[in-house]
């Protein structure tokens, strides 16, 4: 007789991770399958978490009691909030991680969440029974271990090949072997697989870089936490510094281009624009005197350096070689040299917005298996689909953001309905409504839904509603003072004098009026603890665009809710021309809404598809 | 494509004449022009047919045309019969045409809204077609046509060009503050920004004139009773069109007469004598006609000889004296001296009229405004960049979007992806 879990997650890094957490604090019986236990809450690549757009991903996990938060606060070693001089909808919390601490306190979370079971042995297969769900898995040793539902979260593995100059390795990172079996399994089930690229710098050894002649980067003081539980960072904070490549750099890579392998023809899968190796920066940047390097320290007691600026897979002795063009970088020591990887993609558009394959039942995708990069993005995909995985298990429905609750849903719905052409990373401009999605109110807005829906537990259940209710007093307070325009004046406020009163939180609206200002006035507002005074003031400066976005909420949920039903026959849809009835026919669209946002599908497309659905509505009226 | 709704309408005027056009547009016309008229010719080649109703009587001998879609006006497969221009002949084909399953008569506008639906055309072309096929005037349809070229799209698309760049910068700003992109957003961004909001303030400013050309000039003719309005109209038109009576207050409505001076639509209107009255009927049209001097772009304020008013002041008034061929004091600047009677003076006057016409809505050289529905998607534009400053670019980039939007709703949408290609293309992205 085999085991048997309710879910299986197959990956241990931050999809894996995330997912398997989810899936156990729901409730399901869990086993995480790794290929090495050690390596569980690896970064691969730049040891960071956090940033813009990312940052609002992470705060989105911690609302719904995800491990990012408090695994980054427990191993952050420089905090910096991104965009502090900006508007508070557009700031992001960053941190750069100690790698080892991050790896301790990630697998210590695992260790002790209940239901889950942490598993060291590679997964070469999927089971299907015969109804073609999955079922369960096979283990490189052959095991087969049955379950309910599988979430698969690859990473780099499945066929991954690294490059480096000319020499080409099979391996999922550095020193550890790909994943070939499941790469076979997903074609086999006709999964449509593609190839991405990415890359990352050479590391160094700190000791050997002279930080006497750089400039230094500190963190935030006090740092910023990303969980909201978090109360203070407790880890000791270190600084980075600042240098830039040169002239002497910039010419040798241009000697060595046709070695590396984006150029001479090696590689021809797609890297991230926004993540251009330093030889693509010579190619397409070619006018700029220097780029920048932030030399990040990998760990407190680690002497290992990730230069964040110069990903490259030239050949190892041209890093070297270009190192030491690098002020302060003259006498340093490769630990060991950067490269570029290539991977297997599932197209993302194979996916409902649960994340469940269309194609097999019961299995589920998370992280760069579905052609994103970044930690965040894992992470955030990896919640989902956990959670929905063990919800399917236990017969509930998915749980589903749309693009105005969460970046979460923002990025779940690009990939599903517009599919990738290249690694897809979070920005804060992919959100429609990114004055209603911020940071600061993640937990408002997604906590009651982790509650309502089995995912979170007591202990941020009591937090949130402390924060509810002080956030309801504040305004209770604002909303029931009022001043006349020259008693504002009294106490020093501009106001025009106009005669009219305006109450707290009008006053509040203004850009130079805090919420500090108004405690002379209404002195019972000293009461109010700095995080509910903060989010007060955002929501009242916001004010007038928040009525705005909430007006385009209305009508893009409106769209969100014309439902396109599964069976609508394209073809007898009047006035479409035949692009547009191919690609809808491709992709079905769930909604009007999500038509609208497919490639190629034009306004005029959607006039003629919401005439059809009005012609084609039953006549009779629908009841309650 | 064999389910479309297939639509047929009479393309050229009901009535008689050489020939009268029929057209099908759809899935099945292939279908329809085949079962009528035999083989289909050669694409976009006219051929002889001979058109049959279902028992196999001849109808008409018509040339038939077949336009494959996509390469047609509405996308899909038309078809057109240019058969003799009779009612009967017309009459015969449409009621077969009725009979075939799958046809159905097309609704208003319906073929150039298939034009629009498949992407052969923006919403201003759309426009622009109906503009022409109303245009009465030169001016009208030089601009109608310039419309459909493209010329109000390209303006409109190119401020859509620029407010994604300025967006572009916007959102490098937020998205990529760690990269040393060396952005200096206001330096960069404000000169494009302000040169935006002065082209469309120029545009909103030019005084309606697009929307007047498109609609007419508006001319009123008001005076007391008896001063010889109507008289007057009838001369500028030529012809007469207002009951004209030498009893007071007899034009108790107001009479339209269109004119075409110069190029430019005027329509001019007669309106009651104005006076105090009892009489209900006459003080609703005295109503009326201050109403319509309200609205008017110019009043033709008549006087005679033997009742002379103070100038109007208003330069908005054009002041005429009739009836110049009887005796009365010296006429006296600005007023021109008419007769009705004789038609002195009108020669002046009507050189005077077409002056100001043009003026108020001559052909333009450059794209103007032609319908309201743009001027209010422009005024929400310019009102959204006129509050944007980029020391707050998260509220910049939501008025900039609400200016695109605006702007993209007169021919088109604008998507994320767009702005992020811009940004990708203009800088330096590390990380």
């Amino acid at each position: 007789m085999s085991e048997q879990y309710d879910v299986i997650v197959i990956g241990g890094g931050h999809a894996g991770c995330e997912a398997a957490a989810a899936s156990a604090r729901f409730g399901a019986r869990t086993a995480l399958f790794t290929h090495k236990i050690e390596t569980i809450g690896e970064m691969s690549c730049n040891p960071a978490i956090g940033g813009l757009g990312k940052g609002h991903l992470v705060r989105e996990i911690d609302s719904l009691d995800g491990v990012m938060g408090q695994v980054a606060d427990a191993a952050g070693i420089q905090f910096r909030l991104l965009n502090r001089s900006k508007g508070p909808a557009v700031r992001g919390p960053r941190a750069q991680a100690d790698r080892k601490l991050y790896r301790n306190a990630m697998r210590a979370r695992l260790e002790g969440q209940a239901n889950l079971t942490l598993v060291g042995e590679a997964v070469e297969d999927l089971i299907r029974d015969s109804s073609g769900h999955v079922a369960g898995i096979v283990t490189a040793t052959g095991r087969r271990v049955r379950a309910g539902a599988v979430v698969l979260t690859t990473g780099t593995f499945l066929r991954g090949l690294i490059h480096m100059g000319e020499v080409r390795i099979p391996a999922g990172r550095v020193g550890e072997a790909p994943s070939l079996g499941l790469s076979a399994s997903l074609t086999q089930a006709g999964f449509d697989l593609g190839r991405l690229k990415t890359g990352t710098p050479p590391r160094l050894d700190g000791r050997t870089i002279d930080w006497a002649g750089l400039e230094p980067q500190a963190g935030d003081e006090p740092p910023v936490p990303f969980s909201f539980l978090t109360k203070a960072i407790t880890t000791p904070q270190i600084a980075c510094a600042i240098t830039t490549t040169t002239q002497a750099g910039h010419d040798l890579i241009r000697a060595n281009l046709h070695r590396a392998p984006i150029y001479s023809g090696q590689i021809d899968s797609t890297g991230p624009r926004y993540c251009p190796s330093i030889e693509d920066k010579m190619v397409r940047f070619a006018d700029k005197q220097g780029h920048q390097i932030f030399l990040e320290p990998e760990g407190l007691d680690d002497p290992t350096v990730y230069p964040n600026g110069i990903s490259t897979s030239l050949p190892e002795e041209v890093q070297l070689a270009l190192l030491k063009t690098i002020p302060g970088l003259e006498k340093t020591v490769m630990m060991r040299p950067g490269y570029a990887i290539e991977y297997d993609y599932v197209d993302p558009r194979e996916l409902l917005a649960s994340l469940e394959t269309k194609r097999l039942p019961g299995l589920y995708l998370a992280g760069q298996i579905n052609g994103t990069t970044g930690y965040e993005e894992a992470a955030a995909q990896g919640l989902m689909a956990g959670w929905n995985a063990a919800r399917k298990v236990s017969g509930s429905d998915p749980v589903i953001f749309d693009r105005a609750q969460a970046y979460i849903g923002v990025m779940i719905d690009d990939l599903i309905t517009r599919g990738v052409s290249e690694p897809y990373r979070m920005f804060t401009s992919r959100a429609e409504y990114r004055l209603t999605l911020r940071a600061d109110n993640a937990d408002q807005r997604l906590t009651p839904i982790g509650l309502a829906n089995g995912l979170v537990g007591s202990l941020r259940e009591n937090a949130f509603a402390t924060k509810v209710s002080g956030l309801e007093q504040a305004q209770e307070l604002l909303r029931h003072r009022s001043l006349t325009p020259s008693e504002a004046r009294r106490h020093g406020l501009t106001i025009n004098l106009d005669g009219r009163s305006r109450t707290g939180l009008d006053l509040l609206s203004y850009p130079d009026i805090s919420l500090e200002a108004l405690v002379p006035v209404w002195p019972e507002l000293a009461a109010l603890s700095p995080e509910i005074v903060e989010q007060t003031e955002i929501d009242a400066r916001y004010g007038v665009y928040l009525d705005r976005q909430a007006a385009d909420i209305k009508a893009f949920r409106a769209q969100e809710h014309l439902a396109l039903p599964d069976d609508l026959d394209y073809g007898a849809v009047s006035g479409l021309s035949t692009e547009a009835r191919q690609r809808l026919m491709r992709a079905r669209p769930a909604s009007l809404g999500q038509a609208g946002r497919l490639e190629g599908i034009t306004p005029a497309n959607l006039t003629v598809l919401l005439a059809h659905l009005r012609k084609n509505r039953p006549v009779h009226a629908q009841t309650a | 494509m064999k389910f479309t709704d297939t639509i047929y309408a009479l393309a050229t005027p009901r009535g008689r004449g050489g020939i009268a056009i029929v057209r099908l547009s759809g899935g099945r016309a292939f279908d329809a022009a085949q079962a009528l008229g035999g083989a289909l010719p050669q694409p976009r080649r006219a051929s002889l047919r001979g058109l049959k109703d279902t028992q196999g009587h001849l109808l008409d001998q018509a040339l038939m045309l077949t336009f494959p879609g996509p390469n047609s006006y509405t996308g899909e497969d038309v078809v057109e019969f240019h058969i003799h221009g009779g009612l009967a002949v017309s009459a015969a084909l449409l009621d077969i045409l009725g009979l075939i399953p799958g046809l159905r008569p097309a609704q208003p506008g319906e073929f150039t809204r298939r034009a629009v639906q498949a992407g052969h055309m923006d919403l201003t072309a759309a426009e622009a077609v109906a503009d022409l096929i109303d245009a009465e005037t030169d001016a009208q349809r030089r601009q109608a046509l310039g419309q459909l070229g493209g010329r109000l799209a390209a303006l409109y698309d190119q401020w859509r060009v620029e407010i994604t760049q300025l967006r572009a910068l916007v959102e490098a700003e937020i998205d990529f503050v760690d990269e040393d992109l060396g952005l200096n957003l206001p330096e960069r961004a404000a000169p494009i920004l302000w040169r935006l909001i002065s082209a469309l303030s120029d545009h909103l400013a030019d005084n309606g004139r697009g929307e007047r050309l498109r609609q007419g000039v508006s001319i009123a003719i008001a005076g007391s009773p008896n001063v010889g309005k109507s008289s007057i109209l009838n001369r500028l038109a030529g012809r007469e069109a207002a009951i004209v009576s030498a009893r007071a207050g007899t034009t108790r409505d107001v009479i339209e007469v269109h004119l075409d001076l110069g190029g430019v639509p005027v329509i001019l209107a007669d309106t009651a004598g104005l006076r105090d009255s009892d009489d209900p009927v006459e003080a609703e049209g005295i109503a009326r006609a201050r109403a319509r001097m309200a609205q008017a772009d110019l009043t033709l304020f008549v006087d005679t000889t033997h009742d002379p008013a103070p100038p109007p002041m208003d330069p908005r008034i054009l002041w005429v004296r009739n009836k110049i061929d009887e005796a009365g004091p010296d006429l006296l600047p600005p007023a021109f001296g008419v007769s009705a009677l004789t038609g002195a003076g009108f020669d002046v006057l009507i050189t005077e009229l077409a002056a100001r016409a043009a003026d108020l809505a001559g052909a333009s050289e450059t794209p103007v405004l032609t319908r309201a529905r743009h001027r209010h998607a422009v005024t929400r534009a310019r009102d959204a960049l006129t509050r944007v400053t980029f020391s707050d670019p998260e509220l910049a980039a939501e008025d900039l979007r609400l200016a695109a939007d605006a702007l993209g709703s007169i021919t088109g949408a604008v998507h994320m992806e767009q702005v992020l290609d811009v940004v990708f293309a203009e800088f330096c992205i590390g990380k």
